[in-house]
């Protein structure tokens, strides 16, 4: 226990001189890698050859049963975001950061071995299940972190880090698929090799940030910094206990509006290619489809530092505000662009769109830190994250049944996804809602000065 | 190293480390993705 103390909360202060510049690539060392989450579907189609090789045999897993690894992933992200997110604050970042990476790392390797003995449920523990808590605790605690070391700037600073949650998918795929060619044989697919691989290149990368991670000793403010002395309405100095913000409308309030935002943004993820390709049918085909994802890729990424900096100063209900307004806009107009054979615009739209995807997710961390104080902002954060966990299943629900409904009933399939366009503009105006309702939390949720010190702990 | 240290400790060099271990494999992952998505204006 002796050599595990490096990992607690008081040695993870920073001493005098140390730069908070150091910690965004500590957080960006674990979303990286927790952000292979987002490719982990080049997997389904090897895994679907295990047996017959070139072609899936009869007792091959079936690809909706692979589709699992992924949803109960993204779930147990969330509920161990959600049950965990107290321990993550009071251990501090160092403690969180190391298990994530335990359990990021050595999920890839008991799926390795569950692939190796072919038993799909061994897969389903070893990345469901352990990789979902590494998921969970590697995606908030970096984030409060940060909201902690720049109170000047809790938005960009934030935004840097989930940023890379969203970029991860980009250097996880072609070095996924480049292993798995390195591997295979003609008598062998290369996915056991692989995920020993990735298991242990990403749990040596993310040990790399909780090494270099530090937290601002109690009291500290960037040098220069002087905070506001006209506190803004929607900004509070207080901090609200973690299981308190889930008494006041606020928390459910932003719930609704990250989980609209997310379900609008992840239903036109999740089809993106098949739905380029179906409405500019001979204009779009299966490769050029690929540029368009990976575009949205970029933009996805791009717009959670953009928008979530930007919230810094327009505020973060403003921020929203335009997600919700323009993104009806766009959502609206994009069958017309369809109808139109108009392709650039029928891009830039959803590359927009998805751009305020990525802002919504970088920039509540730093809502909730206007609301709720910086304190437990993680662990509130981790709870929030539940919206995340229903919207993964909302979305791409939504826009598969209503566009197998439209087909069904005769639609051609170049119009069949309008309908899901103006429904989830709908959805927007609800977020939009929910977002104007927002007001400052009633004092009487607020910690007293002296029990913050109680529960933290802090002399 | 700027006003947002506390006067030493963390040299340009750690930092210089710090932000290109991450940094260049953001960078990788970004161009392959623009050069895959370029097919889409070809």
């Amino acid at each position: 226990m002796g050599v595990l103390s490096i990992l607690d909360r008081s040695h993870s202060v920073a001493k005098p001189g140390f730069s908070r510049w150091m910690v965004p690539p500590a957080a960006l060392c674990i979303h990286l890698c927790i952000g292979q989450a987002y490719a982990f579907s080049v997997f389904n189609l090897p895994m679907s050859k295990l047996i017959g090789i070139t072609k899936p045999a009869p007792d091959d897993w079936k690809l909706t049963d692979l589709g699992w690894i992924f949803s109960i992933a993204i779930f147990v992200l969330g509920f161990s975001a959600a049950v965990l997110g107290r321990w993550v604050e009071e251990g501090g970042p160092r403690r969180t950061m190391f298990t994530s990476a335990l359990f990021f790392g050595g999920g890839f390797l008991i799926s390795a071995f569950g692939v190796s003995v072919h038993q799909l449920w061994i897969v389903y523990l070893g990345y469901g299940v352990l990789g979902g808590i590494g998921l969970g605790l590697g995606y908030i605690s970096p984030v409060s972190t940060l909201i902690k070391w720049f109170p000047d700037r809790p938005g960009m600073s934030t935004g840097m880090a989930i940023m890379g949650f969203g970029g991860a998918a980009m250097i996880a795929a072609p070095l996924s698929v480049w292993l798995i060619s390195v591997f295979s044989t003609p008598t062998h697919v290369g996915v056991a090799e692989t995920f020993v691989v990735l298991g242990l290149v990403y749990a040596c990368f993310m040990m790399v940030g909780a090494a270099i991670v530090r937290l601002p000793p109690p009291g500290w403010k960037p040098e220069g910094y002087v905070p506001p002395t006209q506190p803004k309405k929607l900004v509070t100095t207080k901090d609200v206990y973690v299981y308190q913000a889930l008494k006041t409308p606020q928390f459910w309030l932003i719930w609704i509006v990250l989980c609209m935002n997310v379900t609008a943004g992840i239903g036109v993820l999740s089809q993106a290619s098949a739905m380029s390709q179906e409405m500019f049918p001979g204009r779009v085909t299966a490769a050029t489809a690929g540029g368009f994802v990976g575009l949205l890729s970029i933009f996805n990424m791009a717009g959670r530092f953009f928008w979530a900096s930007t919230s810094d100063y327009i505020g973060r209900k403003n921020t929203y505000f335009i997600f919700f307004v323009l993104g009806f806009v766009l959502y609206a107009l994009v069958p017309y662009f369809g109808g139109a054979g108009n392709l650039a615009l029928f891009v830039l739209g959803f590359c927009v769109i998805l751009s305020m995807y990525g802002g919504g997710f970088a920039t509540v961390p730093a809502y909730l830190k206007d609301m709720f104080g910086t304190r437990y902002v993680g662990a509130i954060h981790g709870m929030l994250i539940t919206a995340w966990s229903v919207a993964g299943v909302l979305g791409p629900v939504l826009v598969n049944y209503i566009r197998q409904y439209q087909l069904d009933s005769g639609v051609p399939k170049a119009q069949a996804y309008n309908v899901t366009m103006y429904i989830m503009a709908g959805l927007l105006v609800v977020g939009f809602i929910a977002n104007a309702l927002i007001k400052a939390v009633d004092d009487r949720h607020h910690m007293e000065p002296e029990t913050v010190d109680d529960v933290v702990g802090v002399a | 190293m700027d006003n947002d240290s506390n006067g030493g400790g963390t040299t340009p060099l750690e930092l210089v480390l710090a932000w290109g271990f991450v940094g260049i494999p953001l960078l990788w992952g970004v161009y392959g993705t623009l050069v895959n998505a370029l097919k889409l204006f070809q």
